[in-house]
């Protein structure tokens, strides 16, 4: 067994043993969970370092017979893309368990299904052979219903069924895809399956079923409609997984199998990809500046962050889809954050309408700074990692899409808008007294907002440690576009 | 004549032994020694499973002619028809302890009915194939109706029997009609002398057979018993009418329209479609509107044979295999349900799916059984349910029904949103007033089991696969 298989069973073994651990004892399991996070952030965080960068290519591969009469394998593997969100799961379980300290309710059933929730994540980002990682994809969604079901707020029945609904109706696209490539090419190995030339009907038949059930996870407009309500209902360590990594599936998955397999497919529909991410970014970003429940408004701004992806996916070169797989770690470290901030603050206040607020700078002062730096972030200040990932979808995109990515950039001003105006609604203004009894965030509160802040930080500084090794994975997939096209 | 003794030697241990357990019944006449027999049964079964593995299982061998043949199909449903007797009568062990008090004929019952089944799996000949249905049939009815104070149980044994008999008169008619036709009921005699031409005659013959046998698997518009007796027979019996019979059901249907009518594929074929489609849809857009956890498990069961019939339609050697993977995952998915709601019974007595509220509390194990085995009926994976859909699937496909795997997909979502239906009722749910639920050793141990094998075929299907892929393709030559 490779470090892949440990990535991917740590999760999985956390959970196995928190089902022996009696449920009365919830420090115990809470630390148990924590030191299983631990384990597979320093298990990722050693692949991303261990990862050759001289080399390139697929690494850590590993390969088991799964199913011969299939010929389907257990099959393994990691390239830049995949250790970087490899990395990027890492970091938010870590975060999104230590969020979670406070939980009363039903703590030992909780970390159970998250641990099986992030094993599902882990497998996606790291498998190689399609059947496998569809599996994987498949194993994080029940999980999250539970998750959203029980400990969710709000209408969570209603969002848990409604994600999962749509979720599964994209599995079923995808699954009908995956069939028809197995059929076609008898073996569902991503590796081998990028040699095999299709037709261009086939190529373009697959990638529009591929379209429809990995961009319901993205999410694309207009298969967006579980998201904001997903996001507001989930509990706050779930919310930070969903924007976080869960979202990043769809596009980790369009990237490596709708690109780099079908890049025919692929560029027939780019254009439509490109208009829908245009939909994205604007018209969801309008969205949420009429939110009135501040979940709604990170939730929304997810959606649009999305958009940006889209178009770097739609550009289908070098610098868009490097920039595209940038955005989605920087994104992910970002809505994570943003979604901390949110739930620590409704633990206090107990409210997440916008009215309601105001003034809480001078009760909590840690909260609206971490809250202006994260709100930065998100309308793509430099310094951040954000920044350096947008600049690169944009450059790449303009010289295919100039007019698109044009009306894109438009996001960005009202993205601006939005997130300011809700840092204004809620810390700036005069001293509400009602907040007076408010204490600031502090001690294990602190420790995930500031680790994921000084994360997103460090990348803005030093972008290239991760930018290059995106770029790695993503040179075989462009270098396969122009061998198509 | 050949008498091939090894053949119908678990037929004969099997009808041995529910005489013997008839004939204990009337000897140990005290309430102790009744609960005895079901231990007694337990164990011969399990010798019956374990020596089943020693019969030869390479060559078709036959007895009385071609009469009754022995092939490696026949032997698997055997097994199948063994194990999941093994399991029905583990449930039963406790559940049916109220109803048994001055009778020991239920475990007797079982065997008789388990003798019934395997006769179908090997039958090669109309007349035998007719005997092994009816043994099986009405073994069923007594089962059915086993709860004396109970009506519900008397109105569905009485369901039962009476759709039987219509059914079985349907059948024998097509039976009759081919015999006028042909002069013939054997299999192999039948398939020497069909030519590729067909009479108007012939066409009602064979549809007249799938009606028949149609009955038994629970097809659309045939299923509708399926609810009503689901519902008023014990639940050990529910779990045996919905594996046992269901399969001994197919394997009468596959013997006959994979071997017999091969040759008028093309005839059958369009009307099979129409059926399926029809199953599919009704079966799970039925199943939506159930309050009770016992119908809406009969309401996929017939959606269940929905699935398994795309697999007849691939009409391949893979087909098969994925038919025959599919009814063993079915098997140990629908025990583990069924073991969950015989635990909610003994319990509550009552099976509504409100109940189920406060599960996760009450007993937290049967709610990961119930959720794993829903899961798999779901087909949602690392259950083997997501496999089994899968291979059954992919052959659908690279056959060329392509819109017939999106009306399966499609139905596949509605059959989600119920099973979830299910999973948020008993995951959630105050638990204030509830006390955990005392479930019997005897029933944990089937749920177990049924969990163990739902997720461990679904983990590790490859060994499975391989083993049926060799049987469907020594069945089809």
């Amino acid at each position: 067994m490779s470090l892949l298989s440990y990535i991917i069973l740590t999760p999985f073994i956390g959970a196995a043993m928190l089902v022996l651990i009696p449920e009365k004892q919830t420090t115990f399991i809470k630390l148990v969970s924590a030191l299983f996070a631990f384990i597979g952030l320093a298990l990722s965080f050693y692949l991303f370092l261990n990862y050759d960068k001289s080399l390139g290519g697929m690494q850590f591969v590993e390969n088991i017979p799964w199913i011969k009469a299939f010929a389907i394998n257990y099959k393994l593997g990691a390239d830049g893309l995949s250790v970087s969100m490899a990395l990027l799961t890492g970091i938010i379980w870590f975060a999104g368990v230590l969020v979670t300290w406070n939980l009363q309710e039903r703590v030992k059933e909780f970390f159970i299904y998250m641990l099986i929730l992030v094993g599902g994540v882990f497998g996606v980002f790291l498998s190689l052979d399609l059947l496998v990682l569809f599996i994987f994809l498949e194993i994080a969604v029940i999980p999250k219903f539970i998750l959203i079901h029980i400990w969710g707020s709000g209408k969570k029945e209603y969002s848990a069924m409604k994600y999962t609904l749509y979720l599964l109706a994209g599995s079923a696209f995808s699954l009908i895809a995956l069939i028809l490539i197995y059929i076609h090419s008898s073996t569902l190995d991503v590796t081998q399956l990028a040699l095999i030339t299709y037709s261009v009907p086939f190529q373009k038949f697959i990638f529009f079923l591929l379209l429809i059930g990995f961009g319901v996870i993205v999410p694309l407009w207009p298969l967006h409609r579980w998201t904001p309500d997903g996001h507001s209902s989930a509990p706050t360590a779930i919310s930070m997984l969903l924007a976080g990594v869960i979202m990043k599936l769809g596009g980790y998955a369009l990237i490596r199998v709708g690109i780099g397999v079908f890049p025919a497919g692929a560029a027939f529909w780019a254009p439509l990809i490109a208009v829908i991410a245009v939909v994205n970014c604007i018209y969801i970003a309008l969205v949420a500046m009429v939110q009135k429940d501040l979940k709604y408004v990170v939730a929304n701004s997810s959606i649009s962050h999305m958009g940006y992806v889209l178009i770097g996916i739609a550009a289908m070169n070098t610098i868009s889809l490097t920039g595209a797989a940038s955005q989605m770690f920087a994104h992910g470290i970002m809505a994570a954050l943003f979604f901390a901030l949110v739930g620590a603050i409704y633990n206090k206040t107990h409210t997440r309408m916008l009215a309601d607020f105001g003034g809480l700078a001078f009760q909590m002062p840690r909260a609206a700074t971490l809250f202006l730096i994260t709100g930065l972030a998100s309308l793509g200040l430099p310094g951040f990692f954000n920044f350096v990932a947008e600049f690169l979808i944009f450059a790449g995109a303009f010289k295919v899409y100039p007019v698109l990515t044009t009306v894109t950039i438009l996001a960005v001003v009202i993205t601006a808008i939005y997130v300011l105006r809700v840092v204004q609604q809620m810390f700036f203004g005069p001293r509400n007294p009602k907040w007076d009894s408010l204490t600031d965030l502090k001690g294990i509160e602190l420790v995930p907002l500031v680790f994921l802040a000084v994360i997103l930080l460090w990348f803005g500084l030093v972008p290239s440690s991760i930018t290059n090794l995106i770029n790695q994975g993503i040179d075989p997939i462009v270098a396969q576009i122009g061998g198509a096209l | 004549m050949i008498l091939s003794w090894p053949t119908i030697i678990l037929e004969i241990s099997s009808l041995g032994i529910g005489l013997l357990l008839l004939i204990l019944g009337l000897v140990f006449t005290s309430l102790k020694s009744k609960a005895t027999l079901g231990y007694f049964s337990i164990i011969a079964l399990l010798l019956m499973l374990v020596g089943s593995f020693y019969l030869p299982s390479g060559a078709t061998q036959t007895f009385i002619n071609n009469f009754y043949v022995q092939d490696s199909l026949a032997l698997f449903f055997k097994q199948l028809f063994i194990v999941s007797a093994l399991l029905v009568n583990t449930m039963a062990l406790r559940y049916m302890k109220p109803h048994t008090n001055n009778r020991g004929d239920f475990f007797a019952l079982t065997f008789f009915a388990l003798t019934g089944m395997m006769m179908m799996a090997s039958a090669a000949e109309f007349i035998t194939l007719y005997i092994g249905l009816e043994l099986m049939t009405f073994t069923f009815v007594l089962l059915t109706a086993y709860k004396k104070h109970d009506l519900k149980s008397g109105e569905a044994g009485l369901k039962y029997i009476l759709l039987s008999a219509v059914s079985s008169g349907v059948l024998l008619y097509g039976f009759s009609l081919l015999y006028g036709l042909t002069g013939a009921l054997d299999f192999s005699s039948l398939v020497a002398l069909f030519a590729p031409t067909s009479s108007p005659l012939l066409v009602w013959a064979i549809v007249m057979v799938l009606a028949g046998l149609g009955f038994k698997i629970a097809l659309v518009p045939f299923h509708m018993w399926t609810p009503d007796v689901y519902e008023g027979a014990p639940t050990p019996i529910t779990a045996f009418l919905a594996v046992g019979s269901k399969a001994a059901g197919f394997v009468a249907f596959i013997r006959v329209f994979f071997q017999v009518f091969a040759v008028y594929s093309p005839i059958f074929m369009p009307l099979l479609i129409a059926l399926t489609v029809l199953t599919l849809l009704i079966g799970n857009l039925i199943a939506l509107a159930q309050t009770h956890l016992k119908r809406l498990l009969a309401y996929s069961s017939i959606a269940h044979a929905g699935y398994i019939l795309l697999g007849v339609i691939a009409y391949s050697k893979l087909g098969l295999s994925a038919i025959l993977f599919y009814l063993l995952l079915y098997m140990f998915a629908n025990i583990g349900a069924f073991a969950a709601v015989a635990a909610l019974v003994i319990n509550t007595g009552q099976d509504k799916i409100s109940d189920l509220a406060g599960l996760w509390k009450s007993s937290p194990f049967t709610s990961v059984v119930l959720l794993v085995s829903l899961l798999s009926l779901a087909g949602i994976p690392p259950t083997a349910g997501f496999i089994g859909k899968f291979y059954l699937f992919t052959e659908l496909v690279s056959r060329g029904y392509l819109w017939l795997a999106f009306v399966a997909v499609g139905m596949s979502l509605v059959a989600i949103y119920y099973y979830l239906v299910v999973i948020r009722t008993f995951l959630s749910g105050s638990v204030a007033e509830k006390t955990s639920m005392t479930i019997p050793f005897s029933l944990k141990l089937v749920m177990l089991v049924s969990v163990v094998m739902t997720i461990g075929i679904g983990v590790f299907p490859g060994p499975f696969t391989d083993y049926l892929l060799k049987v469907a393709q020594a069945f089809l030559g």
